[in-house]
């Protein structure tokens, strides 16, 4: 087994693999039938909002909690009832979970099996990995925020786990400090090359550590993809509107009749202002939000039918009546359900 | 990986446990109680008085207590003076009296042949003792001056969580320092005060040292109880102490309620005011005076017993001041085998009672605050319990339980064994340990173990490597307050100790009783010194473990 997971290059599509996997709590499904497949050495992204369902996907996959039904499968080994100990798979806590009373070495040397220079040897290894050599006798109280969740990446890696699981790894960080972390983090666990599952609910975080997004939304899986599938093809409604902004257009409004009845999902920046006379779409500009070269206009088209238009932050005027045209539509969407607004 | 299921049967074992040592002998009390006679229990005077006694006698007492320790509270939380931290942090110190210990030095102190009694005789040349120290006016003495300190402690720990900005709010919107204090200080207080009194209150209705000791012909429940067992009337001690237990839990019920009502207002987090430093040399040299004249009265008790302790017996007679000093009483306390003896008892019973009361505490947090089980307000309710049932009640209770042979009905003959003892200290430690572990295991990021476990620890592991460690502060100081209390002990003992296991509170009493106050003094400084060392580990070890978590 040793050695296994570090290379890259074997694209085994199931070396993790998860199969209709379901948990409640108090008759309430918080993961309900949930399926999906990590290849070997993938860093696969759990994004959604709260009270999706991705916390208790990694709980499951960790072992912390017992599904109702389903499956879960490591390397053709069906793990779906073995303790957490012996499940050989590293998890980095939300809050680290460090221990209070021992220093980052013995942090880190918790669970390897070996002792003495074999264990130091090893610590050593890990610690430097993560930029941290030398650091073996510092209290883990003294460290800070981004030391400490390096310290709790190299206790998890420490003793060669199969999968890496990571809840919510870069939310306890300054937001300055988020954006480099989320890098060195991809360093250090595509060096190791190992098959990791993280859980988010940034989707900015999710793009730029993961290979492959899988959003979640009320404990379905809505769909699983790579940051540009998601935002170029998303096949939900909801996927339109956490992947990036989207909004719901009555059909008529930007097609004629041909799609009345249906709605149709449109981003800011396929629209944009036209002269009023024979506009199809048309409304009042109730804000400007500027965000550099570009600003979004929110316009009030009635009925309901609110959406931003991306343009040059001088287009428009707020109060101006003004004519849309829609470039292109992500897809048409005949369902009620209600489309998400980005969550910040 | 066990099941939800045998967790949870796991907790029905403990609740069923927890049961026999703790509601059975209640029951057991109540079942015996009906062969009294109600009609004449009722009529009787002697009884409706010990009754009423014990109500009014605690009442006065959390008056007297809120009396002296609120307003030293504000003093100290509020106002810096020279010395302040050493005298506030000495304002507790009446804590470390166990409770006959508190009582023979009051008796030292302040009885018919106590120093004060004896200046007042040598500056007034009187022939006769100028008072004495008898009735509810000295109970409620004893009382007031151990049990201030609840307030004291509760009031200081309720204004350092108060947040200084909703005192500047007040005074923003209008208010006068009177109606800040009305309005906002006092009402954000309420959950401290209520905790205090529920606590004094309940210490005072089960007091019983002071009214043993002072009471003479003015008996309270407590007394009342002990007097009757004595007589041989058990139907009607039983009865009496079902009444007790009643008059406990109702008390224990109504301010819970009061206080729960109240909680809500205990939401402030912030920087508390700051102390205001009291700036005219005057009145600084005012404040420090009176607190370090404060400090002496306290500690007065304390001095007196270390006093009375060097004095060589038979060689004090009418003299203000003790006229031979010597060791001599410590010497005969260590060297003679039947005098070192009730120390060695009380050590090891108080240390087998904590060792369990820990374990007991540790299982029931574990089940209810980690493992959820399903019975687990029950084992919450049956920890706190017995600190709602007086020391009095308990003793009788397990005399009951344990005095038949009928292994079916979960009963043996325990009483007159080394057994019996330990196990009335271990179920009256058991709120002590259970409220800390239970906090400290709340206070525990469950990731920790969780963390431990994805990392390949058994269940061992993680229960010596992480949760001991992490709980060391939790366990320190419940089991220092459980070790304190079962080592002073009084209360129960007298009702089941055996001359082989006689703890060291029934020897101070003994030697009361023959003129040897040098040896019972000796024996009330140790107990004091073993005490304030327990407690003074107890903190340091907390203290460490705290420092370690960087927090």
């Amino acid at each position: 087994m040793k050695g296994e997971g570090r290379d890259v290059h074997v694209r085994d599509e199931k070396y993790l693999s998860v199969a209709g996997l379901t948990k409640s709590f108090g008759g309430v499904a918080a993961v309900d039938a949930l399926s999906l497949g990590v290849a070997r050495g993938e860093i696969l992204a759990l994004l959604g909002p709260s009270g999706s369902g991705k916390t208790t996907t990694l709980r499951l996959l960790a072992g912390f909690e017992v599904p109702d039904a389903g499956t879960i499968t490591v390397d053709g080994e069906d793990v779906t009832r073995t303790a957490p100990a012996a499940r050989r798979f590293g998890m980095v806590f939300q809050h680290y979970a460090l221990f209070p009373h021992l220093d980052v070495g013995q942090n880190v040397s918790f669970g390897l099996a070996a002792s003495g220079e074999a264990a130091a040897r090893r610590v050593r290894e890990v610690l430097a990995m993560v930029d941290l050599a030398g650091y073996e006798r510092r209290p883990v109280t003294a460290l800070s925020g981004g030391q400490q969740q390096r310290v709790a990446v190299a206790r998890s890696l420490a003793p060669e786990p199969r999968v890496l699981l990571l809840d919510e790894p870069l939310s306890n960080l300054d937001p300055s400090l988020r954006e480099r972390t989320r890098r060195e983090l991809r360093r250090a666990i595509k060096q190791v090359g190992i098959t990791t599952v993280f859980v988010t609910h940034e989707q900015e975080e999710a793009f730029e550590l993961g290979d492959r997004i899988a959003v979640l939304s009320a404990g379905h899986l809505e769909q699983v993809g790579t940051a540009d599938e998601l935002y170029d093809e998303p096949r939900t409604a909801f996927v339109a509107g956490f992947v990036g902004r989207a909004a719901a257009l009555p059909g008529e409004r930007v097609a004629g009749a041909v799609r009345a009845g249906a709605r149709a999902l449109v981003r800011p920046e396929a629209m944009r202002f036209v002269p009023l006379a024979g506009a199809a779409l048309q409304g009042v500009v109730t804000e400007r939000r500027f965000v550099g070269a570009q600003a979004y206009f929110t316009v009030d088209a009635g009925a309901g039918a609110v959406f931003d238009v991306q343009a040059p932050h001088g287009a428009v005027r707020v109060g101006e009546r003004v004519g849309v045209a829609v470039d292109r539509v992500l897809f048409w969407d005949r369902t009620d359900a209600p489309t998400h607004g980005r969550t910040e | 990986m066990r099941t939800r299921r045998s967790w949870d049967l796991n907790g029905l074992a403990l609740v069923l446990a927890l049961a026999w040592l703790i509601v059975y002998p209640l029951v057991l009390v109540g079942v015996e109680a009906t062969h009294a006679d109600l009609g004449a229990f009722i009529a009787s005077h002697a009884e409706r008085a010990a009754l009423w006694n014990s109500l009014w006698i605690s009442v006065a007492s959390v008056a007297l207590a809120a009396g002296i320790g609120i307003p030293l509270a504000f003093v100290f939380e509020r106002y810096d003076f020279p010395a302040r931290r050493f005298l506030g942090a000495l304002v507790a110190l009446p804590a470390v009296l166990p409770p006959l210990v508190g009582v023979i030095a009051f008796l030292f102190l302040y009885g018919e042949t106590g120093f004060v009694a004896r200046g007042v005789r040598a500056l007034l040349h009187l022939s006769h003792d100028p008072w004495r120290l008898q009735g509810p006016a000295a109970i409620l003495l004893v009382h007031a001056y151990s049990m201030y300190v609840y307030f004291y402690l509760f009031t200081r720990a309720g204004l350092a969580r108060l947040d200084a900005s909703m005192l500047e709010a007040a005074a923003s919107l209008g208010a006068g320092p009177w109606r800040t204090f009305r309005r906002v200080t006092l009402p954000l207080l309420a959950p401290s005060l209520w905790g205090a009194a529920l606590l004094t209150f309940m210490t005072a209705l089960a007091s019983f040292s002071a009214p043993y000791v002072f009471g003479g012909s003015f008996r309270v429940m407590t007394t009342q109880i002990v007097a009757t067992k004595l007589n041989g009337d058990l139907p009607t001690a039983m009865l009496e102490t079902l009444a007790l237990a009643v008059l406990a839990i109702a008390g224990f019920v109504v301010v819970q309620r009061n206080e729960g009502d109240r909680l809500t207002f205990s939401v402030g987090k912030g920087m508390a005011p700051r102390a205001r430093r009291i700036a005219h040399p005057l009145a600084r040299g005012a404040a420090a005076a009176l607190g370090w004249t404060l400090a002496l009265v306290l500690l007065l008790p304390h001095l007196t017993l270390v006093v009375v302790s060097l004095v060589p017996a038979g060689t004090w007679t009418t003299q203000a001041i003790p006229p031979a000093w010597s060791l001599g009483n410590y010497a005969t306390l260590f060297g003679e085998a039947g005098r070192l003896r009730p120390l060695l008892n009380s050590l090891w019973m108080a240390a087998a009672a904590t060792a369990a009361a820990v374990a007991v505490a540790l299982v029931a947090a574990h089940l209810a605050v980690r493992r959820r089980v399903a019975l687990r307000g029950a084992i919450e309710t049956l920890l706190a319990l017995p600190w709602a049932v007086p020391g009095t009640v308990v003793a009788i209770g397990l005399a009951t339980l344990f005095s038949v042979d009928r292994p079916l009905a979960g009963r043996w003959v325990l009483v007159g064994t080394a057994a019996i003892l330990p196990l009335a200290y271990l179920v009256r430690s058991l709120p002590l340990t259970g409220r800390s572990l239970l906090a400290g295991y709340r206070q525990l990021d469950p990731s920790l173990e969780e963390a431990a476990e994805s990392l390949g620890a058994g269940p061992w592991r993680r229960l010596t490597r992480v949760t001991l460690p992490l709980l060391k502060p939790a366990i320190a100081a419940g089991a220092s307050l459980a070790f304190v209390t079962a080592l002073g002990d009084f209360v129960t003992s007298v009702l089941l100790y055996t001359y082989d296991t006689r703890p060291i509170a029934i020897e101070i009493l003994a030697s009361l009783r023959l003129a040897d106050v040098g040896v019972a003094a000796a024996f009330g400084v140790v107990l004091m010194a073993v005490s304030a060392v327990a407690l003074g580990v107890g903190a340091k070890a907390g203290a460490a473990a705290e420092a370690e978590a960087g927090q």
